[in-house]
């Protein structure tokens, strides 16, 4: 259930495997080099103090492993992984997940502000579907107790790790045990426990156990009572929250800050992310120990056998042309493959030509709902979101995602409503030298320390944002309103350090990761060159009413005063309208208000193109020669109440069916992208009853 | 449509309105509203050898509403016509500075102002002038007075006898506006008219009373002559046969003030009709008088490098083709001197009434 350092993980799995008795560092150091013969120790007394170390004991004294090193970023870590365990487990069951977290402030005397409290109560509830009584314990009390550790499928949590360390955090901070709160069904009982660890056995001591009533008919609440510093800001729970909300908005969120504040993330898609299969490992993914392990551990009588089973993509055929090629017999035993043997074997499977692992582990979160969740929670004029074609590092397939927010947040648009002096042309509404946020994201899960070592940060550095006309100063993050998302959603995430706070920089990702940015990037490129344009045309527009008023006076004058001046006005002002680009100049500036969910300044842009003009899009890729899929025209056609989940589902499985991963269906996708907005220039009149249907679908109820 | 009845509406005023109809009906067939502008530069005006006078030509320049470059200007144009036409209704004469104040305010709801200044009202009134084919004085509209008159003549300005000979040395100040209908000649006994550039030097001839000795009439225009002086000297030419010579600096603007005083400027070449005096010559000074007349080098001043590309463009004129001129103007560049009229102090105070017109005039020293 909890997520753990990968290190610390190894660390600990070949001590606890392996049992062995291990020097611990004290006799070493208390050994200062052998001044006086007669305080040598021997051996026999050296065993003695000798014995085994408990995994709680290892992460008592190493804390900052798991992420406690200062007591914010140990609030932080708390909810962190209660939170991702809720998900997993809402996920996995198939439910739509609501999730609510609620900071309170501990304290022993009068009330405490909460940023000068320095003990929290830490509570999240999710509808998801319960524990079963007897594992309650286990797995809130021991730590590397689990469903995810032995299969290879992405999830949040890996190691099973997290929630008991939080917990035993807690423990050792304040002393309070963990209280659980666990329904399995409207039927079943809601159990209640609390529970603390025994650190030396690495066992739950159950300290209460009872039936309570609770008024949510299935689901897990977790509370904890830890040691934590509340500040905003950077890398703060809210932060966390809302960043997870903006990668998750299948999930409905409640936040009841330490001030007693509710902030609430509505669900935003309705639709559960794809269940990711569980996957043999692939040989190109595995070491040289690992292989002897799994060769010890098979249930395979014959080597062949063993390879055909335990790996992915390798065939019964292949088997037999890896064993012919490491000249292994492939009746041979895999229990007694060892040594010499046992290495040419793993040489000849790296070398073998082997296909790429399969996909279907992974589940990217999609660009409807990237689009869904940055809609959501960064108020901007712009969105969009790529979803890359799988790829492989090490034999671990991955999948990355970008996206972008771009624009003013509304409250900064209506600001500069006068502005007070006439703007001379290339001159802008001061220029704010802001510079772009980046969010990264592994797994769904939110990153937010160590942003520079990250492979993400790195690939956004290196793109050429100039060539999408933002400002980007040397080696820096591009200048401008914006938000940069990044996911990278894989079965094993690298990360550089245990601490699971940056990617690491292996280059199939980082290419991975700037192709999504570059097309990102494109789509950018379009919409500010269109609406610079529009707004070039709307300063002309300006210049003429402003002018017009004036004419219309002096005519008036001029002919005695008897002139009609409404109509010779409106006459002039529809002149001047029609000569600056039109009704087009006003919707790509948002000015006509029929912008998404009554924001009137968004443009959302997909891989069809820009909203609202996706049917050109399809008319193009028909003429292609490529048929299009039946549902497509029909969700293209008049607005209709076609925008409830199940059409929507529809629109994800047709789109993603047409993503296969192969590179050509990638580039017809860009082809298409650029060859509808090509089309889009032609065309001059506008259609705002589309954008308006875009706006229904966004809101998706 | 309607003016009121009790006034009859002037031809002026009948031009000015068809500038608000050309909006209107353009506006009525979503066309552009556009006026045609005659051209007043050098690539419209060409040289009438045989009249002697520089004449506009046919070219013309759109001026259009929905034109970023140009839609300042045409709602200027419409403003200053409208303030025209109330002068013509009111019958008022103004000055072009009132012109602009009267048209000048702040564009509603901007901080932008309709004209910014003088200089933007002036040239669309001359605009307005070429494109309605009016002449100033009927759009009542008259510059600064600038320019004096002094000698044998008598005018009649609004019923009051004005007599050139008894106004001392100061004389009379020539209104811009020296049409019949406002100015009018009563007498003229003079020989001839003498038209300096230069007011100081003007007063010299006045305080020698050299109009006197010579029965002249003495006028300037302060540098480059305004209108109403180019107009006066026209007429006393043209109603009373008097010779026209001009006494300028040695320089190239001098030398382009006697062009524009003998053959019309190319700003205003719609008027050159007017204006010019196809036989006034040129009596100084000339660039072969410091050698004639002993002028030392060092009263001289170098020619900078405006002067001497000011002096290439006269070459190219047409109207400076004449071999004479030519070799007049290649002189001073030679030198690469300049002289002032001022300069003439150098030998004597009174050098130029005593000495220097007196000998021009009876060795008949002039160009043409």
């Amino acid at each position: 259930m909890g997520k753990k350092k990968d290190s610390a993980s190894d660390t600990e799995d070949t001590e606890s495997k392996s049992s062995a008795p291990r020097a611990t560092p004290e006799p070493v150091a208390k050994r200062p080099a052998a001044v006086k013969p007669a305080e040598r120790v021997t051996a026999v007394e050296m065993g003695a103090r000798q014995r085994e170390i408990s995994v709680s004991e290892f992460f008592t004294k190493n804390r900052h492993l798991l992420g406690f090193d200062n007591p914010r970023k140990a609030l932080l870590t708390c909810v962190k992984e209660a939170v991702d365990n809720a998900l997993d487990a809402c996920e996995e069951a198939g439910i739509l997940p609501d999730v609510t977290v609620k900071l309170e402030v501990v304290s022993n005397g009068g009330p405490v502000a909460p940023s000068q409290a320095n003990r929290f109560r830490v509570t999240v509830t999710d509808n998801g579907p319960g524990i079963v009584r007897q594992q309650i314990p286990r797995i809130f009390a021991k730590l590397l107790y689990g469903s995810k550790f032995h299969r290879l499928r992405m999830s949040r949590g890996q190691q099973g790790i997290g929630i008991s360390a939080a917990g035993m955090y807690g423990q050792l901070t304040t002393g309070k045990p963990v209280r659980i709160i666990s329904r399995i069904g409207p039927k079943a009982a809601a159990h209640f426990f609390e529970v603390q660890i025994d650190t030396k056995k690495n066992e739950p001591l159950v300290h209460e156990n009872k039936q309570i009533d609770w008024e949510q008919p299935r689901g897990t609440q977790v509370t904890l009572e830890v040691e934590g510093k509340y500040q905003k800001g950077r890398a703060s729970v809210d932060e966390w929250l809302e960043q997870t909300s903006i990668a998750n908005p299948h999930v409905k969120l409640i936040y009841g800050t330490p001030e007693g504040e509710t902030k609430e993330y509505p669900r935003t898609y309705h639709e559960l992310p794809p269940q990711p299969r569980e996957i043999k490992p692939h040989p190109y993914g595995i070491e040289f120990g690992m292989l002897l392990k799994m060769l010890q551990d098979t249930k395979s009588h014959t080597l062949s056998g063993f390879l055909a089973a335990d790996f992915c993509r390798v065939s019964p055929q292949l088997a037999d042309e890896i064993c012919k090629a490491a000249k292994v017999s492939p009746e041979a035993k895999p229990r007694e493959l060892k040594g010499p043997v046992a290495e040419t074997l793993y040489k000849t499977l790296q070398e073998t030509k082997i296909m790429a692992p399969p996909t279907n582990c992974i589940s990217p979160i999609g660009e409807k709902a990237i689009l869904a969740g940055l809609y959501k929670q960064i108020k901007g004029e712009f969105y969009t979101a790529v979803s890359r074609p799988p790829a492989v590092y090490r034999g671990n397939p991955f999948i990355i995602e970008a996206g972008l927010a771009y624009g003013n947040r509304p409250q900064d648009q209506n600001k500069p409503q006068q502005p007070a002096m006439p703007k001379a042309e290339g001159e802008h509404e001061e220029e704010d030298s802001e510079l772009a946020r980046v969010i990264r994201y592994a797994n769904r899960v939110p990153l937010l320390y160590q942003q520079s070592a990250c492979s993400t940060f790195k690939a956004v550095l290196s793109t050429s944002w100039r060539n999408y006309g933002l400002t980007q100063s040397r080696g820096a993050i591009p200048g401008g309103p914006m938000v940069i998302f990044v996911h990278m959603a894989s079965v094993w995430v690298p990360f550089t350090s245990e601490s699971k706070e940056a990617i690491a920089d292996y280059d199939e990702i980082q290419k991975e990761i700037t192709l999504a940015l570059r097309e990102c990037g494109r789509r950018l490129g379009l919409f500010i060159r269109r609406r610079e344009r529009a707004a070039s045309e709307f300063r002309r527009r300006n210049i003429f009413e402003l002018y017009i008023e004036e004419v219309v006076e002096a005519c008036n004058r001029l002919k005695g005063g008897t002139l009609p001046k409404q109509k010779l006005k409106e006459q002039l002002q529809k002149i001047a309208t029609s000569r600056t680009g039109g009704q087009k100049t006003d919707e790509a500036l948002g000015k006509t208000g029929t912008g998404p969910e009554g924001l009137p300044h968004s443009i959302i842009v997909t891989a069809d193109g820009v909203e609202g003009e996706t049917a050109l899009a399809t008319q193009v890729e028909s003429s292609q020669g490529v048929v299009a899929s039946p549902v497509e025209p029909d969700l293209l056609g008049k607005p209709s109440p076609s925008d409830k989940p199940a059409s929507k589902g529809k629109t994800t499985k047709s789109s993603r069916a047409k993503h296969p991963p192969k590179k050509t269906t990638a580039q017809s996708d860009q082809a298409r992208l650029f060859s509808g907005d090509s089309k889009t220039t032609k065309k001059s009149s506008g259609k705002p009853a589309r954008s308006a249907k875009t706006a229904v679908s966004r809101k998706s109820k | 449509m309607t003016t009121t009845k009790t006034k009859k509406t002037t031809p002026v005023e009948k031009k000015l309105i068809g500038l608000a109809d050309i909006v209107i009906q353009s506006a009525e067939r979503s066309k552009d509203p556009t006026f045609q502008i005659p051209i007043r530069a050098l690539s419209n005006v060409s040289f009438n050898e045989r009249k002697g006078l520089i004449e506009m030509g046919s070219k013309k320049q759109e001026r259009s509403f929905f034109n970023v470059g140009m839609a300042k200007r045409f709602m200027q144009t419409v403003l200053v016509a409208d303030a025209l036409s109330e002068l013509q209704r009111a019958d008022l004469t103004t000055s072009l500075r009132e012109i602009y104040y009267r048209t000048k305010h702040t564009i509603k709801d901007s901080h932008e102002n309709t004209f910014d200044a003088q200089d933007e009202s002036d040239p669309v009134i001359e605009d307005l002038e070429v494109s309605l084919a009016t002449l100033r004085e009927e759009l009542h509209v008259s510059a600064e007075n600038r320019g004096s008159i002094v000698g044998p003549v008598i005018f009649g300005d609004d019923g009051d006898r004005v007599d050139c000979s008894k106004l001392g040395k100061g004389g009379y100040s020539v209104p811009s506006i020296v049409e019949p209908e406002y100015l009018e000649i009563r007498r003229c006994t003079a020989d001839f008219l003498l038209l300096v550039e230069k007011g100081t030097q003007w007063n010299r001839l006045s305080e020698d009373k050299f109009w006197r000795r010579y029965n002249c009439i003495l006028l300037t225009g302060n540098g480059q002559p305004p209108r109403g002086v180019r107009r006066l000297a026209c007429r006393l030419h043209e109603e009373h046969r008097l010779p026209v010579y001009v006494l300028v600096d040695n320089d190239p603007w001098g030398y382009y003030i006697y062009s524009v005083v003998k053959q019309g400027s190319i700003n205003l070449a719609f008027e050159s009709q007017r204006m010019a005096i196809p036989k006034a010559k040129f009596v100084g000074l000339s660039s072969a008088d410091p050698e004639r007349y002993e002028l030392p080098r060092n009263v001289g001043i170098k020619l900078n490098e405006k002067d001497i590309a000011r002096a290439k463009e006269l070459l190219n004129y047409q109207w400076f083709q004449k071999p004479a001129w030519q070799a007049e103007i290649k002189r001073m560049l030679a030198s690469g001197l300049k002289y002032e009229l001022d300069a003439l102090a150098n030998k004597d105070f009174q050098y130029l009434t005593k000495k220097y017109l007196p000998r021009k005039l009876k060795e008949k020293d002039w160009l043409d």
